[in-house]
């Protein structure tokens, strides 16, 4: 995902030369190519987030369209208050991407998982917070978040993420994309999670179950029409995130469906328990929790069982 | 005062102000309006305002490239005030250069106003919002570093507190600045050498402090933070070194102008009684 991220941001920096990157000292062999063909709108500015971020803000105040970059939870957590401030305030056209969203960097630990960032990131006004499904949906919601004005997250993931889509995707923020349709259950996946989710929907369709995917990449704004619509056509709605079960995608879902008129539908979050996660490989980490193929089929049957087909 | 009223909307502004012929007269009425916004506000910090109240009166006096009838001008230079618990004198003076009107200062503090307790962009003239310390210079790094690779001629000047820069982001922006060689970036820092709960020197010392900046490549000079020729002189010279940020290290008393507030802790947080304020008026009023 981080190299559709930088082919796209390369094209948009020889559209538009508004277009900037500013890295905290990481990226390597993957920025280079950028700096190397766009030094004035590249910037280094070492191992130091909040500066990175508040200059990246004094850049947008003065006409440029800033890409923070950097890796976990520093490009977030480490400046929240830069972001908050200094960003968000000022509607500042910054956007910061982190990559290695989720357990991406698992077995480095718990101060490489960036598990609780878009829940952080969704609480702060005027903020866009956009998580790629995979690599096509990585490369058009950077050229979409240039075009749109303000500040946004990009959570990506690391590297080799299977496309889900072919060739094409229609993607605008804060709509969700249909990825298969079905009206017995519908998960929603934000993120890195949508592969395994996709491949879910594939199981369960020979277990003559039919599971409607949406991608949902844009947690903030939510398309709320689509989680209705899910509630009015599907027994049951699961949501799928690589991130803790707290103000994420799930938190996200459930708030609007609570809120919801007649919202009878049967709700499940997927995710990581409020805790500080084991060390391991990616694959492993999501495995023990359950936030894989098996975890989803086993889910979507568990919730079917107690749903009540529609009369 | 008024900025610059005559010029048409394209021009470009002078080379640098000509203007108020009384700077200390100008800090006189800058720190009367203050006292008296923050007394009907019954509001903190004015310590921290009159300490540099002297300052603001030359850079806005004469100084900045600014012009308020057009204050998004692409091209003015600007003004961070990164101690923004010091806006009621940032407003005052914006109030006096015609940004927006006087009566506004009436307001101040209050239930849906538009100027509250730190300084705010939606106020016409002021820069960046701040109210957190240790947030100004890294965004005037980001302005700099964008008018020097434009060739852009503003110049960018961030006042920061003593207290602020025990802030390790201000750290962070110091090194950026002087490895990226911001020439047109002026720091200022208000050395009055008391924070919220001490003297500097006890609660995290500074000194040597010019030295700081100057190991990180800044050249540095330091100056009487209250004498309105040498403060004009030395910001008429920046940048005093090519291809290096400037920093004025600017020795203050915390509440200069009023007897017994000066060099007192206290009125960081203390708003005027009735009296108090009579008093600080009739001091402020008397003096030449
Ligand atoms: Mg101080």
């Amino acid at each position: 995902m981080r190299s559709a991220f930088v082919r796209s941001l390369m094209a948009l920096a020889e559209e538009d030369r508004r277009v900037c990157l500013v890295t905290g000292d990481l990226g390597f062999g993957v920025v280079e190519p950028f700096a190397a063909k766009f030094p004035s709108q590249f910037v280094n500015a070492g191992v130091a987030e909040q500066n990175m971020t508040g200059i990246a803000a004094g850049m947008a105040l003065c006409g440029k369209v800033v890409f923070t970059y950097s890796i976990a939870n520093f490009p977030t957590l480490r400046c929240l208050e830069q972001i908050r401030n200094d960003a968000c305030y000022h509607n500042a056209d910054v956007k910061i991407v982190s990559v290695g969203g989720g357990l991406a960097y698992g077995a480095l630990g718990a101060s490489h998982h960036a598990t609780e960032d878009i829940a952080v990131m969704r609480a702060l006004p005027g903020m866009t917070v956009v998580a790629p499904g995979d690599p096509i949906e990585a490369e058009t919601a950077t050229r979409a978040l240039v075009a749109r004005a303000g500040p946004a997250y990009l959570r990506l993931g690391r590297s080799g993420e299977p496309l889900v889509h072919s060739d094409y995707v229609d993607f605008q923020i804060g709509k969700a994309v249909r990825v298969t349709d079905g009206d017995d259950v519908t998960l929603i996946a934000t993120g890195t999670m949508l592969h395994a989710t996709t491949q879910a929907a594939a199981r369960l369709a020979r277990e003559g179950i039919a599971a409607r995917v949406l991608s949902m990449h844009t947690i903030k704004p939510l398309d709320v029409e689509a989680v209705f619509e899910a509630a009015r056509e599907t027994r049951a709605i699961i949501t799928i995130e690589e991130h803790s079960v707290i103000g994420g995608l799930g938190s996200s879902v459930a708030e609007v469906l609570a809120e919801s008129a007649d919202c009878h539908v049967r709700f499940k979050r997927m995710g990581l328990p409020s805790a500080f996660t084991a060390i391991g490989s990616r694959e492993f980490l999501t495995k023990s929790y359950s936030l894989s193929v098996e975890g989803i089929v086993e889910s979507a049957m568990q919730i079917l069982e107690l749903a009540p087909s529609c009369a | 005062m008024q900025s610059n009223k005559h010029l048409p909307a394209d021009t470009h502004m002078p080379e640098t102000r000509s203007g108020t012929p009384d700077l200390a007269g100008y800090a006189r009425t800058i720190r009367i309006a203050t006292a008296r916004m923050i007394h009907r506000a019954k509001s903190s910090h004015i310590g921290s305002c009159f300490s540099m109240i002297d300052l603001l009166a030359v850079l806005y006096g004469r100084i900045l490239r600014i012009d308020a009838l057009r204050p998004a001008w692409p091209e003015r230079d600007r003004f961070i005030l990164s101690k923004g618990h010091a806006c009621a004198a940032l407003y005052a003076v914006l109030a006096e250069e015609g940004f927006f009107p006087k009566s506004w200062l009436d307001t101040f503090y209050q239930d849906g106003s538009a100027l509250g307790g730190h300084a705010m962009h939606s106020v016409p003239g002021v820069e960046v919002s701040t109210g957190s310390l240790g947030h100004g210079l890294s965004l005037g790094c980001g302005m700099a570093l964008t008018g020097r690779r434009e060739a852009r001629p503003f110049r960018v000047f961030v006042l920061l507190s003593d207290g602020e820069c025990d802030e390790g982001s201000v750290w962070e922006a110091v090194l950026f600045a002087g490895h990226h060689q911001l020439e047109n970036l002026v720091a200022i820092v208000d050395y009055n050498k008391i924070q919220s709960l001490g003297a500097v020197g006890h609660v995290l010392d500074l000194h040597p402090f010019a030295e700081k900046w100057s190991a990180c490549r800044w050249a540095v000079r330091e100056i009487d933070g209250h004498n309105p020729d040498e403060i004009e002189c030395v910001l008429r010279q920046v940048p005093f070194e090519a291809n290096r940020p400037s920093c004025i290290v600017a020795h203050t008393v915390k509440g200069k102008g009023v007897s017994f507030m000066e060099n007192e802790l206290l009125w960081h947080y203390r708003s005027p009684s009735d009296e108090e304020f009579q008093a600080a008026f009739a001091e402020l009023s008397s003096a030449s």
